[in-house]
């Protein structure tokens, strides 16, 4: 088989790799079918990487290059492998963030190498490579794109991790700084691109310093981008980075000539777009007012009841086993604070004693409850919650009018009915779960403090609702002993 | 880069695009976690280019950069994969009989 052939054939696989990944999304619609779907994109990933082996070894390669594809592989797979088999579910979210940081990293670097290779040299047109306008655009893009998810994702992953603080960090002249960032850096880009139509000529060594400018930007930029956003908008952070990445990997596609890249970075760049979209509308907040940062940032230290009036009512742990034990229907609504405590076994094995005494029980998870898009689910999932009682708000929203009891575990804001009611509240308008809907309202609390946005809870004052002040882990312990007495 | 090369692949993007936007609109909230890790690992593509990269790198600075975007896109991928499987791996439909006592 002579080499053309063998390029078409690999062209060809390229294409079967794409359409499996294609399929392997489609079948993450259902949760009965996601694993197959996952392992199909993984075969396709397979095949494409084969056929660029194949591909490769139509050219020389040399034992050097061998040894950096082996050992590189080697290194970053059995790293990855390891991350990927130990991290605690919790930890999903700065897992995914670092993921981003090195594909988008891989993506920035491909494009640097390919400045790097072209050296200067300009070809119009014509196939012959060179540093044609088009071309300068999208290494630039790439490199850009690329570097702002690298540095972003880092610092996302770091706070999530806590090395650096969870809460927004506003750097003095942090703000002007970006500014800057994106000024000189855009400039300089439309300068390289000038410089690639050959309106403007450079010798190669000034093209060199433009360029680094350019990458020093964005890598300046990306860090600035999330510092100051809190920890409670990571869902959104870390959706846009994903967007980002995939973004990054298209120019990547077009740089290299490589449709897959294209087709692939294409297929992330959607998924991220779609989770960005939906995490900042479940906030009702603009994308925009959510990387301006700052958010929550000026804590309230004050009770969160003086300027809600009304008084709390205080519930003992056996009154709310008797309340729970003898309800038809519960619903429980997690919120962030349950998996920050590690209490999602206490909130199964609570719900498995209800079932058994016949009480219906569902969980209400709002799209943000955690520090990515659904987050909430995995960790009850990994708590052996089965995934038909998970519900989405939309739908589970309508049966809080039936339910007995909705009881709250760390979760605040996102039951707060200010949003429907107050107009002068910071959340007015973010979709909540009408806990206050229920007949009754049990919330395990540690204490009377504000949650993320910093605002009051009226729900804590409705004379339905009573408090049980305690850690989420231990409460729902207390909890499940009382219902098991009964 | 010429210019139909440039539209072939303009169309090719765009269509991969519409082509996400329709396929992830589809995927329930409570796999979003899953989706977001499964779409990252896809993104490790970027292997595909960096074994490119590699084989024809002839420079130092060029084995350099191949070297640490395999080290990228492999670990994005290999764990990225992984990762996924082990998260969806634990959606049941029913729980399984109680074996985690241990767990609490």
């Amino acid at each position: 088989m002579n080499a053309t052939n063998v390029g078409y054939l690999v062209q060809l696989a390229f294409i079967v790799g794409a359409a499996f990944f294609v399929m392997g999304l489609h079948l993450m619609n259902s949760p009965a079918t996601a694993r197959t779907g996952n392992r199909l994109s993984a075969a396709g990933m397979i095949v494409a990487v084969s056929a660029e082996v194949v591909f490769v070894l139509q050219g020389h390669v040399g034992l050097w290059n061998w040894a950096i594809i082996i050992v590189g592989l080697g290194l970053g797979g059995g790293l990855g492998y390891r991350m990927a088999r130990t991290v605690a579910m919790t930890s999903m979210p700065q897992l995914v963030s670092l993921f981003n940081a090195v594909g988008g990293g891989a993506a920035a670097l491909l494009a640097l190498s390919d400045f790097i290779a072209l050296d200067g040299h300009r070809v119009l047109a014509g196939d012959a490579p060179g540093l044609d306008g088009w071309r300068t655009f999208f290494i630039l893009a790439d490199v850009i794109i690329g570097s702002v998810t690298f540095t972003g994702s880092l610092i996302a992953s770091a706070k999530l991790m806590g090395m650096i603080r969870g809460q927004p960090i506003l750097l003095p002249g942090g703000r002007i700084l970006s500014w800057f960032a994106v000024v000189c850096g855009l400039s300089v880009s439309i300068v390289l691109i000038l410089a690639g139509t050959g309106l403007v000529t450079y010798e190669p060594s000034v093209l060199y310093v433009l360029f680094a400018v350019a990458l020093v930007c964005a890598l300046v930029f990306g860090l600035l981008m999330v510092l100051p956003i809190g920890g409670a908008d990571m869902p959104v952070v870390i959706s846009l980075l994903n967007a980002f990445t995939g973004t990054a990997v298209s120019m990547a596609g077009f740089v290299v000539g490589n449709v897959m890249l294209i087709v692939a970075g294409a297929l992330v760049g959607a998924s991220g777009a779609i989770l960005t979209r939906l995490m900042a509308s479940a906030m009702n907040r603009s994308i925009l007012n959510i990387l301006v940062g700052g958010f929550g940032s000026e804590e309230g230290t004050q009770s969160a009841l003086t300027s809600a009036g009304g008084s709390v009512r205080e519930v003992s742990v056996d009154d709310a086993a008797i309340q729970l034990a003898y309800a038809s229907k519960v619903i429980i609504v997690p919120g962030y604070g349950l998996a920050v405590a590690q209490a999602q076994h206490g909130v199964r094995e609570l719900a498995d004693l209800l079932e058994a005494k016949g009480v219906e029980v569902s969980y209400a998870i709002h799209p943000v409850a955690g520090r990515m898009p659904g987050h909430m689910n995995v960790l009850l999932a990994e708590a052996n919650v089965p995934y038909p009682q998970l519900k989405e708000m939309d739908e589970i929203n309508p049966e809080f009018e039936r339910t007995d009891v909705a009881l709250v575990v760390g979760a605040n804001d996102v039951t707060n009915p200010a949003a429907r009611t107050d107009r002068s509240s910071p959340i007015f308008g973010m979709p909540i779960l009408d806990v206050d809907k229920a007949r009754s309202v049990i919330v395990v609390k540690r204490s009377m403090g504000r949650g993320y946005a910093g605002v009051d809870n009226p729900l804590y004052v409705n004379p339905k609702t009573g408090m049980f002040f305690a850690d989420a882990k231990r409460g729902l312990q207390e909890l499940v002993a009382a219902v098991k007495a009964l | 880069m010429n210019v139909s090369t440039l539209l072939d692949s303009l169309t090719v993007f765009v269509l991969a695009i519409l082509l996400g936007f329709e396929v992830i609109s589809r995927v329930p909230a409570t796999l979003h976690t899953p989706l977001m890790s499964g779409t990252n690992s896809i993104h490790g593509i970027v292997l595909v280019g960096a074994i490119g990269l590699a084989a024809t790198a002839d420079n130092v600075p060029t084995a350099v950069l191949a070297f640490v975007a395999m080290a990228f896109a492999g670990a994005n991928v290999v764990g990225g994969y992984m990762v996924t499987d082990r998260m969806l791996q634990m959606f049941k439909k029913r729980p399984v009989p109680t074996t985690d006592k241990a767990a609490k």
